[in-house]
């Protein structure tokens, strides 16, 4: 090979390379495959992985079918790139085309993009479309009520946030500020509290803002659709549609407005067309909205998206279908309803008891840090330290009731 | 079979997933829920069974070609081979099933991981500080500017108005820039394909915040004037961020960190081998100097005598993720690295090798616009009177994925090709054999192609024209 080259040996090749390094990288020696994965073995026991959960606030310890993973891994999706050559790339196009159509069916909106990194950033991505679309400058409307690493990613990406009125577990839109760009409603929101999603559309668009609604998609099989309650956008978290927790991603976020704001939308969007034949196949389109076509005047610099977890979530729906889904959420509305009222039996107060909830409630405790690390004492992990004197619960379908009544025996004792 | 959807094959009432059973009593949602909150029509989700679902998308994913299945030379995009180990690295239990918000104490195996990945890429950066948690490219490239800009703003200097940008950087770079609120301005190219230092010098003043330069760049060309240009820069008290997407030119050979190299990006899912998966998840951890390293983002893995911590940077930009990142990604990236240590060397030499192999085979057929060696990826050019998109399509027929066409835009024509060193010769010369075969065909018969995929070319212009993105 050298030869064909022209060259004598391997470090001709770098000749041109300046300021050469002649060191050895300062890494540990090459492992063999198994001994790699012993090490990882040896580090995921340090790990308290295995319990049961009570964790939530942004991702949630859901069943994973086992159909999922097995669709996933297959190498004809996981080893391709980014679909530019759609005549041999249908299999991912078509797999972000009913991506499309689950996101469009769930939050009620026409046009629904190929996904962004999380839910965190197409929060932000709503949050800097509402100022192109109303060309304003970029500040939105948010509350308590909001994920606050939401809000964080969004004050990352440079826009203002006004704070919103949050009373009672819910939030007041009865005063939103003139010359904002949006409004965000999360529901169920960070505290787990069902919000009213037209107040919050109707106030949005009084001050000529954009409203955009956040929402778990296992919720919107029980709740009505952002789209049919005035929202203009609709984001949010896909990782509850099978996506393992790992430590917090890869995730998938989710995007879906209405057809007059497509332009405005960030990231990729997939569509049916036609090859010369006249046979029905899928291509990226709108592409002059993109970095690579448009460099410094591109809508947004995003450039991947999340194919893979997108894929996952669209064999999850398939699976589940409108009635698993359903169930999915009523499973965990139930168990979590029973666990509140256990709770409350029990002597220890909801924070926001008015407040209508799903899955994800807040419970008074005076010493949280106690009562987890008597959890975990009793093989569960507790839900989160809100540093407020309240612990922050999120149950699933996977919790059994004997995990339940475990969990209320142990915050007893703890008193 | 093409084009027909997975809810097109259901019947109502089927379902591919049994639930556990209710074991408390069954909530009414109607009791629970305000007036108008429940949802009146069920979503138009399919309704399969499982023997269906999994039919259907395993036939979708035969309509597709992966690394898997083809040869994939596609170029700035370091398709290389993705090891299973890596996989079976992220499926362990102990990993998969952590909550990123649990306590300090009951991750430190996965706080390990992060800290040990940090370490490793400033040894192959020769940056001593690194955030893993941006999750592409585009977002590295987007941190980093962030916290060039907030670097600025934190010394009370609003003078900095302007990012430079090369002819030849991707598209993601001025887009980036745009989006941090700079403004862009472009810089020439030498004749060998490099950054023009005398442009630059005269460019370079007292509003430039930063350059974003790709090194080796998108010709395959490395940028052999990369620390005069850092020298320039930090003259004027601007930074030198490198994209780096082309990393895998340059492992053990260069550390960006030496030239001068303020801050850069990794493409984790094209230098260390995790998959692309369809276009993601990718994961773009980025590196930097101690100048620029307390504005990372917030958190960063740090170690102390009681174990691993997460760490807020004390002048962070702020989170640009909902947790950590791509955790799930760089578990992979770091159980490569560790599966190669310092012969990730070995990794570079042979990714150069191999695109210098082709090219030198291309010679004479296709029309090379730089001379001189190139990196581990190459830029040719069909013969005239042919274009770029047809050869593409030609090879498809071959059984071989298309370069990169048409990218960088300073080239006419340009077909980038990064064979990567997960390739034998064989493969290569096959490779090379459909490449000179098509050079011998006709237009007309190009146009055609291709004939034997999924489908023939796609009507691109109808898809935008009569916009259907669902069903």
């Amino acid at each position: 090979m050298l030869e064909a080259i022209g060259i004598g040996t391997v470090d001709d090749l770098f000749a041109d390379v300046s300021p050469k390094f002649e060191g050895e990288l300062d890494l540990p020696p090459a492992l063999s495959e198994y001994e790699a994965l012993a090490d990882v073995e040896g580090l995921a026991r340090e790990n308290v992985a295995g319990l049961p959960i009570f964790l939530g606030a942004g991702a949630y310890d859901r069943i994973t079918p086992a159909s999922v993973g097995a669709i996933t891994s297959r190498g004809e999706f996981l080893t391709s790139y980014t679909p530019y050559q759609p005549e041999i790339s249908q299999g991912v196009l078509q797999a972000i085309f009913e991506f499309q159509s689950v996101i469009s069916e769930l939050t009620g909106f026409e046009i629904s993009n190929a996904s962004v990194y999380d839910g965190a950033n197409a929060v932000a991505e709503a949050a800097l479309m509402t100022a192109r679309q109303t060309k304003r400058d970029p500040q939105v409307a948010v509350s308590k009520g909001l994920n606050p690493r939401y809000r964080e990613v969004i004050e990352t990406y440079g826009v203002e946030t006004v704070e919103l009125p949050f009373v009672g577990g819910t939030t007041n839109f009865s005063d939103v500020p003139e010359g904002v760009s949006g409004v965000f409603v999360q529901s169920p929101n960070y505290f787990g509290g069902v919000e009213d999603v037209r107040a919050a559309s109707e106030a949005a668009h009084a001050v000529g803002a954009l409203a955009v609604a956040v929402c778990d998609p296992i919720s919107l099989a029980v709740l009505e659709a952002p789209g049919k309650l005035g929202a203009d956008v609709a984001v949010g978290e896909a990782q509850p549609l099978g996506m393992p927790l790992l430590f917090g991603g890869p995730y998938a976020g989710y995007m879906a407005t209405r057809p007059e704001f497509v332009r405005q939308l960030p990231g990729r969007i997939c569509g049916e067309t036609v090859d010369k034949e006249g046979k029905l196949a899928y291509v990226l389109t709108l592409r002059a909205r993109e970095q690579d076509i448009r460099r410094a005047r591109a809508n947004s610099n995003i450039c991947t998206n999340q194919a893979l977890t997108a894929l996952a979530a669209t064999v999850y729906a398939a699976l589940m279908g409108p009635e698993g889904l359903r169930e999915v959420a009523e499973l965990s509305i139930s168990k979590a309803h029973y666990l509140a009222g256990r709770l409350e039996e029990a002597g220890f107060s909801l924070r926001y008891g008015e407040a209508p909830f799903l899955w994800e409630f807040a419970v008074e405790l005076p010493d949280v840090g106690r009562a987890n690390e008597a959890l975990l004492e009793n093989d569960m992990i507790g839900g989160l330290d809100l540093g407020d004197g309240a612990m922050l619960i999120a149950v699933t379908e996977k919790r059994t009731r004997e995990e339940l009544d475990g969990f209320v025996e142990v915050l007893k004792n703890v008193g | 079979m093409l084009g027909s959807l997975i809810r097109d094959k259901g019947r109502e009432g089927r379902r591919g997933y049994t639930l556990p059973r209710f074991d408390v009593e069954r909530v009414d949602l109607g009791e629970i829920l305000p007036k108008g909150a429940l949802r009146e029509e069920k979503p138009g989700l399919p309704e399969v069974d499982e023997p269906t679902v999994v039919r259907h998308y395993t036939n979708l994913s035969r309509q597709n070609w992966g690394i898997d299945t083809n040869f994939y030379p596609l170029g700035s995009c370091t398709m290389k081979h993705n090891p299973r180990a890596n996989e079976a690295a992220a499926a362990v239990p102990g990993f998969a099933g952590l909550h990123p918000l649990q306590p300090e104490g009951q991750i430190q195996g996965a706080l390990k991981v992060m800290h040990e990945m940090q370490g490793f890429l400033s040894a192959v950066s020769g940056l001593p500080a690194v955030s893993l948690q941006p999750m592409a490219g585009a977002q590295g490239e987007l941190t980093s500017i962030l916290m060039v800009r907030k670097y600025f703003e934190d010394r009370g200097d609003t003078e900095r108005t302007t990012v430079l940008v090369p002819s030849t950087a991707h598209g993601t770079n001025p887009a980036t820039a745009t989006m941090v609120g700079f403004g862009t301005e472009e810089i020439g190219l030498d004749e060998d394909g490099c950054v023009d230092v005398e442009e630059l010098r005269g460019k370079v003043d007292g509003t430039t915040a930063a350059l974003m330069i790709t090194n080796p760049n998108t010709l395959g060309v490395y940028e052999k004037n990369i620390a005069e240009i850092a020298d320039i820069l930090h003259e004027a008290g601007a930074f030198l961020y490198m994209d780096g997407a082309n990393v895998n030119a340059i492992m053990g050979r260069m550390r960006p960190g030496d030239a001068g190299v303020d801050v850069m990006h990794f493409n984790l899912h094209k230098t260390f081998s995790t998959p692309h998966g369809g276009g993601g998840p990718g994961s773009g951890a980025i590196a930097c100097s101690g100048a620029l390293a307390p504005f990372r983002p917030d958190p960063v893995a740090e170690k102390d005598a009681d174990g691993y911590h997460l760490a807020r940077p004390e002048k962070t930009i702020g989170r640009v993720a909902g947790f950590h990142g791509n955790f799930g990604v760089f578990l992979k990236a770091w159980n490569y690295i560790k599966m190669h240590g310092p012969e990730l060397k070995n990794v570079t030499d042979m990714a150069v090798l191999n695109a210098n192999y082709v090219r030198a085979h291309l010679r004479g057929t296709y029309r090379i616009p730089y001379e001189g060696l190139c990196k581990h990826e190459c830029i040719v050019q069909p013969p005239k009177g042919k274009k770029a998109l047809d050869v593409a399509k030609g090879l498809i027929d071959h059984g071989f994925h298309p370069p990169t066409v048409y990218f960088p835009l300073v080239v006419k024509e340009a077909m980038l090709i990064e064979p990567t060193e997960t390739e034998s010769k064989e493969t290569l010369d096959d490779f090379v054999g459909a490449m000179l075969e098509l050079a011998e065909r006709s237009t007309e018969e190009l146009e055609e192609a291709p004939v034997n995929a999924p489908t023939r070319r796609l009507d691109e212009a109808r898809a935008a024209r009569k916009l259907k993105a669902r069903w």
